[in-house]
Order: C-alpha cells, then structure tokens, then sequence
C-alpha cells in the first residue's frame, strides 16, 4: 500500500464510520458476545486455560471491532478516546496495590495470604489475591491495546 | 553461495531429527524434566508445585498459580512492560492538535 491510499485510509476512519448497514449490524451484534467471552475468559483462568492477558486481548478486539466498525466518533460512548491510559495505569496500579497491601498486613510483597479480608483461609485468600492480580492484568492489557489503536488513528 | 544455505539448512533439519527422534515419550516419569530430584539428589521447584498447588491456592489450574502467585513478581513485571509499551506508542504516535 502507498503512502497517498494509506493516508485517504486513515482519514476515512478518522473522519466517518464505514457506511454499511450490514457491516454496523453484524459488528454491533458480535461485539457483545467477544466482551462476554473476554470475561469469561478471565474469570475462569483459575479452573482452564486462560486469565488476564487472555482476557484483556479479547475485550480490547471487541471494542476495537467496534472502533473499526463505527469509526472512532461514534464508537466513543462504550470507550471515550481520554480514558484508555489511566485504566492501564489503574490496572498496573491494582497489581502493585495488591502487593503492597499484603505486605502493609504483614506478609512480604505480593504473598496474597496475608491480604486484609475476614473470613477466609490462606488457601482461599491467595485464590481471591489470584484474581484480584488478574483484574489488574486485564484492565491494563485492555485498554493499553485501545490505546494503541486509538494513537495510530492519530488522535 | 544458494548452495552453501541449502546445505547448512538440511544439516539443521538433520541435527533437529535427530534431537526429536531421542526425545524421551510423552509423560515418561523417568526422564529429566519429570523428576523430583535432579542429578545431584537436590528436589526440583516442578515436583513442589505439582504436589502443593492446588494445596496452597485452591485453585485447580496448576499455571494460573504459578503464574501469578509463585512467580507473581515476574508478572507484575510483565503488566509493567505492556503499560509502558502503551505510553510510549502514547508518546511516539499521537498527533498534536493545536
């Protein structure tokens, strides 16, 4: 592809959305169903293949369909253009707060078994830090992606 | 000099045969990377995660504890990574409007 027909590619996304009604139905309709795969994916890292990075990769090609799909103005009510950045910060903020809580409670840095919640046994509570650090894994792979998208349409 | 490609490709294919074909079989508990001791008779970090995972984190998914519980520190580095790779695209790619 040349310079000149990448470029008129570019502002075609930049400016409007592709005009197909087929297109924005089938997208709109997919989106959802890869975002509840996405979190399937994520919660049920503990039990089968899968996890954080797994999950995040997924909800990130739902709404980047629908960045593609709707062009960026219209796709902006599921994910403003502003917020992917700090959620990723937000994300490998919750990993480290994580540790850090554990190892305010007691425990050294990032040993799940000393987190501060009532109720549970070690085992358990090293289950809940799991996914807590899986949260934070998703969220930042997330919306770094959208990002990424988002900076190579130029905006 | 397509010749001396040619050859030094085929020897490698070769030598990779070679490795496969010696390979112990699938789920052998006598082969090296399934033992609980290496050669010096020390235990292996493997065999403990095998035997103590589910034990220690109730969760059935042996790399899921691995991962992101014995080996957390090391994923948080990766979290890390992939944040940083997004700010310097941030950085590199955006347009500056005004």
């Amino acid at each position: 592809m040349n310079e000149v027909s990448r470029d008129v590619v570019l502002r075609r996304h930049m400016e409007g959305p592709i005009v197909s009604p087929i297109v924005h139905i089938c997208c709109r309709g997919l989106a959802p169903f890869i975002q509840i795969t996405g979190l399937y994916v994520f919660f049920h890292g503990h039990y089968s293949p899968g996890g954080g990075f797994q999950g995040g990769v997924l909800m990130a090609a739902s709404i980047i369909l629908l960045r593609m799909s709707l062009g960026l103005a219209d796709s902006q009510r599921v994910m403003p253009n502003r917020l992917p950045i700090p959620l990723a910060a937000l994300g490998a903020l919750i990993y480290a707060g994580t540790g850090l809580a554990a190892m305010v409670w007691g425990g050294s840095y990032l040993d799940y078994s000393y987190l501060p919640l009532p109720l549970l046994d070690p085992a358990m509570l090293r289950n809940v830090g799991i996914l807590m650090i899986e949260l934070g894994v998703t969220i930042c792979v997330m919306s770094t992606l959208i990002s990424i998208y988002d900076n190579l349409l130029g905006s | 000099m397509k010749a001396i490609q040619i050859t030094v490709l085929v020897a490698f294919a070769a030598l990779l045969m070679v490795a496969v074909v010696h390979l112990p079989p699938k789920g052998d508990p006598n082969s090296p990377a399934n033992r609980a001791e290496n050669v010096l008779n020390r235990p292996v970090a493997g065999a403990y995660y095998i035997q103590n995972a589910y034990l220690d984190a109730k969760t059935p998914n042996m790399v899921t504890v691995i991962l992101a519980d014995y080996r957390g520190f090391d994923t948080l580095g990766e979290t890390v990574v992939v944040f940083a790779g997004g700010v310097a695209c941030l950085y590199l790619l955006r347009r500056r409007t005004a």
